[in-house]
């Protein structure tokens, strides 16, 4: 079978589509549309930004993602919008883009479809859309203007509604309630409907790769120039993608991406809500999952440490059943994970914070937005009377794989919460942790600023400023 | 226009937008990887070395050729004439003959069907290698002696005695990262073979003269049989103005050894380890100075990495040599420029080419004498401005159009500099982690190249019947607004509507032997090439009306209702057809070379530029004690770009160039390992500024003045200078840093790029010392 999308109305048709071939390409080379532009090929700078949208009850929601990772079979049942989609036949602009030509928004012009596709998606709600202007562009880069003309161009232009029942129609028609899969050359995809279904494709294909957002896995293909074999894309499982939220915490299906768990972090605590905000660009965290950040075990994903240090629990799921483990439990060295054959993770649950629990995630990064840590840390404390009377700490980018700091934790615990005690919990990380030095840290700035953040807790509960990021630095 | 005519003082001309506005957010601006391919296209990949330095001992390809979609595989004996790609010296091969220089460098060349099967073949070369000596960086470059020219001294005055007898003296240095353009269109070409020997090439070059004579060599053909041709880049930044011709060169041997359009689209990882960057500084000196802060004698080293080949390093350690003055008197002053040979991809040409690594030195000089007397780092500058009877460069030129000390002035005052400095240090006093630091730092940039004989520039202006104007010259589009600003100069000739003016790719066939787009020379030159084109064209239609409607040629008015000659009123285009019909030629070239430039080499003496272009910066900064971390709170620049051609594109310009100099001095680091591997070769590893980067708040004024020189409108150049009024922020961070020792007199130790790990370490020295 092959895959279906709908493109301005028409639905597209591939006969024969190589599974890891991606969007960009066959966009740019098979179907002339060359207003969408590869700047990188990994996600990063988003000149290929494209709105991809789903079926959402009787809506269609969109979002933006980077199309040179999106592998074309990911689009099948969906709909999709590229720069060329936005303009009329007559060559009249839409406000958003008549707005940026008259602003002078554009200098090379490169990166500017990606851009104007990123604030288009603000101005019809796409997922994201509540986010500030520069929330919204932080994954495409401009290495001509500054950024100031596009910034004041989103700002300036609103929304604009749209008529997607068409679309509506168009999708129920396109999406199939069953597996779809796909075979070319030897090379075979599925999308399983259901966790069943794809319990079901795992013990028929123990060597096939489960993909989600493909933010990881596309790059093993555009960069490492790899043939998979056999990929199993997971998008279309409903079931994934759950978000419960009650009195005792939140239950994240695997598949929720992280634009879609962001607001239900944030309400559990603030921190963890702008630890996704700094999570790649908008474009990746509406394509990459909290479980396939999760699942691929990367020592510098960001998740992990902060949903350990909060207490979460993994349920991973098999065809034989399911089986909950501590997060932590989960990372086993790098490279290794608790995952058995024919199993997938299913779902992960973070308790709700105590009310009197002092919580704090720092992120540091080279860069601010759109970057990976060097050093991710998170803490969760309660106290009682003056005295820690628990300590939950864990680290990114400080060992192989994500992992709590024990040495730490024990010398906060039981302590009274002064100076003092931080001064020596935060010595304790050293042994704790023996972090490699690499482009993102030498192993001494990883130590002194994993220390640091613990510091930054505590000046923090002290009122101090500890964040340049913090809006009042800038007025006073 | 180019005279001064004092009835009519020159305006800045309206802000047109960018001729390519409208088609860059709709998607349909043509990019060379954008035009439609030929079903029998082929796409290519180079197989890269692993090596720093070695000699290929033997290469088998078989399983290259054997891979799937091969159609055929090149090395340097497959190259029919010249092997090399190089802009002066002769020493870039396209394809790696025995040796090779460094990680990355091309050594063989494979054609295939599809892009990505001609990038998985050219991982399947086995190479064997017998390694040689690698000189990685600065220190073991020097060491080993290892040059790519003689080491260079720019001098005036007995320095060391005047040295000796200063009142202060700091012997200090830092080291200044690289940077990589990170264009966002990455290097790209496309050459397609003609009849009779001919060949075509759509590439992304700042110089299509320069691809061209290089294709023609190496494919042993004359230059008349090679057009290039180049509508816009998706930027370019100095990155594509020698770096272009590896590519274009290896579309060419394909399209010309298999009769077959060839395409090389080079993916991002493989453009940022195979291309060249801009230099790495290490920066030492000696600097004496009286009690105020003026310095009487300076000592100054610049050490260069300039890679495995000369590419245009001697021109670039010029530039630095040249600007390390910035805006200051230096009475007794020695320069010292050490060009070094290293197993790295060759540096090249980046904005300001040169001149940043020259102006930080200065302005950290400044900082360190300030931080040692215990002054405002700005009392210090204004001490050492130049002003009449200290206004002679190093070398040797006069400056008669210095206008730095009243920007500098007005920018104090507007941008409330003094309070803003006593808040702050109120704010540091009280606030244990966040710590803030302001900075106030000029720009003096001279515009001209310094290789006398590039600068010059030729238009063909086409004139058709209708009164329609088509308009050619030999600078490229590289974002930077050259075109619609060449396209103002010619519809103001003819006072017609810019829409009447169709603005064409720049080919080597219509304006042949042109310097790359590059010195931010592009408008001055070619807008002065195609207003002289454009008013050769004028005065003939001007005789003709003349003699048409029996008026003397003083009477003929070229206005926006349209032609006045005498007293008849006719549109342009009802006198074009007239002019056709009375058989007057409408079309023109036009030519232009900058006059009043001379410089001695060898004594390092001369004028070597034209002019000046000003500008002055203040950045307020918020350092993070714990962690490194910092945040650029509030710029304000006031720049000079003379008269303006075009108000909202030179402001775009200064913008553009101060968030790419912030993220030189902040975010982007280049980090190779000890086999000479480039590690952040993508953006996933090399951080170059986001949207939220940028100030959060950013006013940019423009200097309401003129250039003293006649150049088009009395503008001035704009594409560097604004770069380097983002060493304002490196200072700003360093005076932050300082205020964890308030009372010391040293300035932090700090080397750029400032990442979080460095300032981190300059707070923790700059405490213990």
């Amino acid at each position: 079978m092959g895959v279906r999308f709908l493109l301005d109305g028409e639905v597209v048709e591939i006969a024969d589509v190589d599974p890891t071939a991606t969007l960009l390409d066959h966009l740019r080379y098979n179907m002339g549309r060359t207003g969408t532009k590869e700047g990188c090929a990994e996600g990063d700078c988003g000149a290929c930004t494209v709105l991809v949208g789903e079926l959402a009850g009787d809506n269609v929601q969109w979002r933006a993602v980077n199309a040179c990772i999106t592998f074309l079979p990911m689009l099948d049942g969906r709909a999709l919008m590229t720069v060329e989609s936005l303009g009329c036949a007559d060559g009249t602009l839409n406000p958003l883009q008549a707005c940026m030509a008259a602003n002078g928004s554009s200098q090379c012009g490169f990166c500017t479809p990606g851009f104007v596709m990123s604030l288009h998606g603000r101005c019809i709600g796409a997922s994201g859309h509540d986010l500030p202007v520069a929330d919204v562009i932080a994954g495409n880069l401009c290495r001509c203007t500054g950024y100031g003309p596009i910034l004041a161009a989103g700002e300036e232009t609103g929304p604009l509604t749209r008529d997607d029942a068409a679309a509506v129609l168009a999708l129920k028609n396109l999406s199939s309630r069953e597996t779809v899969s796909g075979n070319h050359q030897g090379r075979q995809w599925f999308a399983p409907r259901t966790g069943a279904a794809l319990a079901e494709l795992l013990v028929e294909h123990p060597g096939a790769r489960m993909v989600a957002g493909a933010t990881d896995v596309g790059l093993w293909v555009t960069k490492g120039l790899r043939t998979i074999e056999t990929l199993i894309f997971l998008a279309n499982i409903d079931e994934l993608r759950g978000i419960e939220e009650d009195a005792k915490g939140l239950r994240l299906g695997a598949g929720v991406r992280y634009a879609d768990a962001h607001a239900a972090l944030a309400r559990l605590h603030p921190d963890l809500g702008e630890l996704v905000r700094r999570i790649g660009g908008l474009q990746v965290r509406n394509a990459g999952t909290v479980g396939g950040n999760i699942a691929n075990g990367s020592p510098i994903g960001d998740g992990p440490p902060a949903l350990i240090a909060m207490g979460a629990e993994l349920t991973l799921r098999s065809r034989e059943g399911r089986r909950t483990i501590p997060l932590e439990a989960y990372f086993l060295d790098y490279g290794k994970q608790d995952r058995k054959p024919g199993e997938f993770v299913e779902s992960v649950w973070i308790p709700r914070p105590a009310k009197d629990a002092v919580v704090h995630i720092s992120k540091l990064s080279l860069r601010f937005d759109s970057d990976i840590s060097a050093v991710c840390g998170a803490f969760n404390l309660s106290v009682a009377a003056g005295t820690i009377t628990s300590a939950r700490i864990a680290f990114g980018g400080m060992a192989a794989t994500p992992r709590r700091a024990h040495a730490c934790e024990a010398a906060l615990t039981g302590r009274p919460f002064t100076r003092a005690t931080f001064d020596d919990a935060a010595a304790a990380l050293r042994i704790d942790y023996a972090p490699l030095t690499d482009v993102r840290g030498s192993s001494e700035y990883r130590l002194e600023a994993a220390a640091s953040l613990l510091l930054r807790l505590w000046h923090g509960v002290q009122g101090d400023a500890v964040s340049v990021l913090d809006r009042r630095i800038a007025h006073g | 226009m180019a005279e001064r005519d004092l009835d009519r003082p020159v305006r800045a001309k309206p802000s047109h937008p960018h001729d390519s506005a409208r088609l860059h957010v709709s998607g349909l601006a043509r990019y060379a990887d954008d035009v439609a391919e030929p079903a029998d296209m082929l796409h290519l990949a180079f197989g890269q070395s692993s090596q720093a330095h070695a000699r290929i001992t033997s290469m088998d390809l078989d399983a290259v050729r054997a891979a799937p979609g091969v159609v055929a595989v090149f090395t340097a004996a497959d190259i029919p004439g010249v092997n090399d790609v190089s802009p002066v010296a002769g020493d870039d091969r396209l394809l790696a003959d025995g040796e090779v220089l460094y990680v990355g460098q091309a050594v063989f060349l494979v054609a295939a069907n599809s892009q990505m099967a001609a990038r998985r073949a050219a991982r399947l070369g086995r190479i064997d290698y017998e390694p040689l000596p690698a000189l990685l960086d600065i220190a073991a470059a020097q060491a080993a002696g290892s040059r790519i020219e003689p080491t260079q001294r720019m001098a005036r005055g007995d320095v060391e005695p005047a040295l000796a007898a200063a009142p202060f003296s700091i012997t200090g240095g830092f080291d200044i990262g690289g940077q990589d353009h990170f264009y966002l269109e990455g290097q790209v070409a496309v050459a397609t073979p003609g009849e009779d020997g001919q060949m075509h090439i759509l590439s992304s070059t700042q110089h299509p003269s320069e691809v061209q004579h290089l294709v023609a060599h190496m494919l042993h053909c004359s230059s008349a049989d090679v057009t290039v041709e180049v509508r816009r880049m998706g930027g370019a930044f100095g990155g594509k103005e020698t770096q272009a011709a590896l590519f274009a060169g290896a579309a060419a041997l394909v399209a010309h050894r298999t009769g077959r359009p060839a395409k090389f689209r080079c993916d991002r990882d493989d453009d940022m380890a195979m291309t060249g960057k801009r230099h790495a500084f290490r920066i030492g000196y000696d600097v004496g100075f009286d009690a105020r802060g003026q310095v009487l004698a300076l000592k100054l080293r610049l050490a260069s990495r300039c890679g495995a080949t000369v590419d245009l390093s001697p021109a670039i350690n010029d530039r630095a040599m040249f600007h390390a003055d910035n805006c200051y008197y230096l009475p007794a002053v020695e320069i010292v420029s050490e060009r070094l040979r290293t197993n790295t991809v060759s540096d090249t040409a980046f904005r300001g080419f040169g001149g940043p690594q020259g102006m930080i030195a200065i302005e950290r000089i400044m900082d360190d004498v300030a931080a040692h007397l215990g002054l405002d780092p700005l009392d210090v500058r204004t001490t050492n401005l130049y002003r009449p009877g200290r206004d002679v460069t190093p070398y040797g030129m006069t400056i008669v159009d210095n206008i730095a000390p009243q920007i500098i002035d007005r920018l104090r005052a507007d941008a409330c500099y003094d309070a803003r400095s006593r808040e702050i240090a109120a704010f540091n006093a009280a606030s244990p982690v966040i710590r803030k630091g302001i900075a106030l730092t000029p720009v003096k940039f001279g515009i001209s190249f310094t290789t006398t004989h590039l600068n010059q520039a030729g238009a063909l202006v086409l004139v058709y019947a209708d009164g329609s104007i088509q308009i050619n010259h030999g600078g490229t589009e590289m974002g930077q607004g050259l075109y619609i600003k060449v396209a103002q100069v010619v519809a103001d000739v003819f006072a017609v509507p810019i829409d009447r003016v169709r603005i064409t790719a720049t080919r080597t066939d219509k304006v042949p032997n042109t310097s790359a787009t590059a010195a931010s020379s592009g408008a001055d030159l070619n807008g002065m090439a195609a207003y002289n084109a454009a008013m050769t064209i004028r005065q003939r239609l001007t005789d003709f009306a003349a003699r048409t409607f029996n008026c003397s040629v003083e009477a003929v008015h070229f206005t926006p209702e349209g032609v006045i000659a005498g007293k008849e009123n006719l549109s342009f285009a009802q006198l074009c057809r007239k002019a056709h019909i009375g058989r007057i030629s409408l079309a023109s070239t036009g030519y232009y070379a900058t006059p009043d430039i001379a410089y001695d080499r060898a004594a390092h003496k001369g004028r070597p530029f034209y002019y000046f272009a000003y500008g002055a910066a203040v950045s307020e900064v918020a350092v993070d004690l714990l962690t490194g971390e910092h945040k650029v709170l509030q710029v304000d620049i006031i720049h000079d770009v003379g008269r303006s051609l075009n108000p909202a594109i030179d402001t775009g310009q200064i913008e553009g160039g101060f968030l790419q100099g912030q993220g030189w001095l902040t975010t982007e680091e280049l980090v190779f390992d000890d086999k000479g591997r480039l590690l952040t070769h993508s953006p996933a590893t090399y951080k170059i500024p986001t949207a939220s980067d940028r100030p959060l708040r950013m006013t940019i004024s423009l200097w309401d003045g003129e250039n003293v020189q006649p150049t088009i409108n009395r503008s001035k150049a704009v594409g560097e200078p604004p770069f380097m009024l983002a060493i304002s922020v490196f200072s700003a961070l360093a005076r932050a840093i300082a205020s964890v020792a308030p009372d010391k007199r040293a300035l932090p130790s700090l080397s750029a790029p400032a990442t979080p790990e460095r300032i981190l370490r300059a707070v923790r020295e700059h405490r213990a010392q």
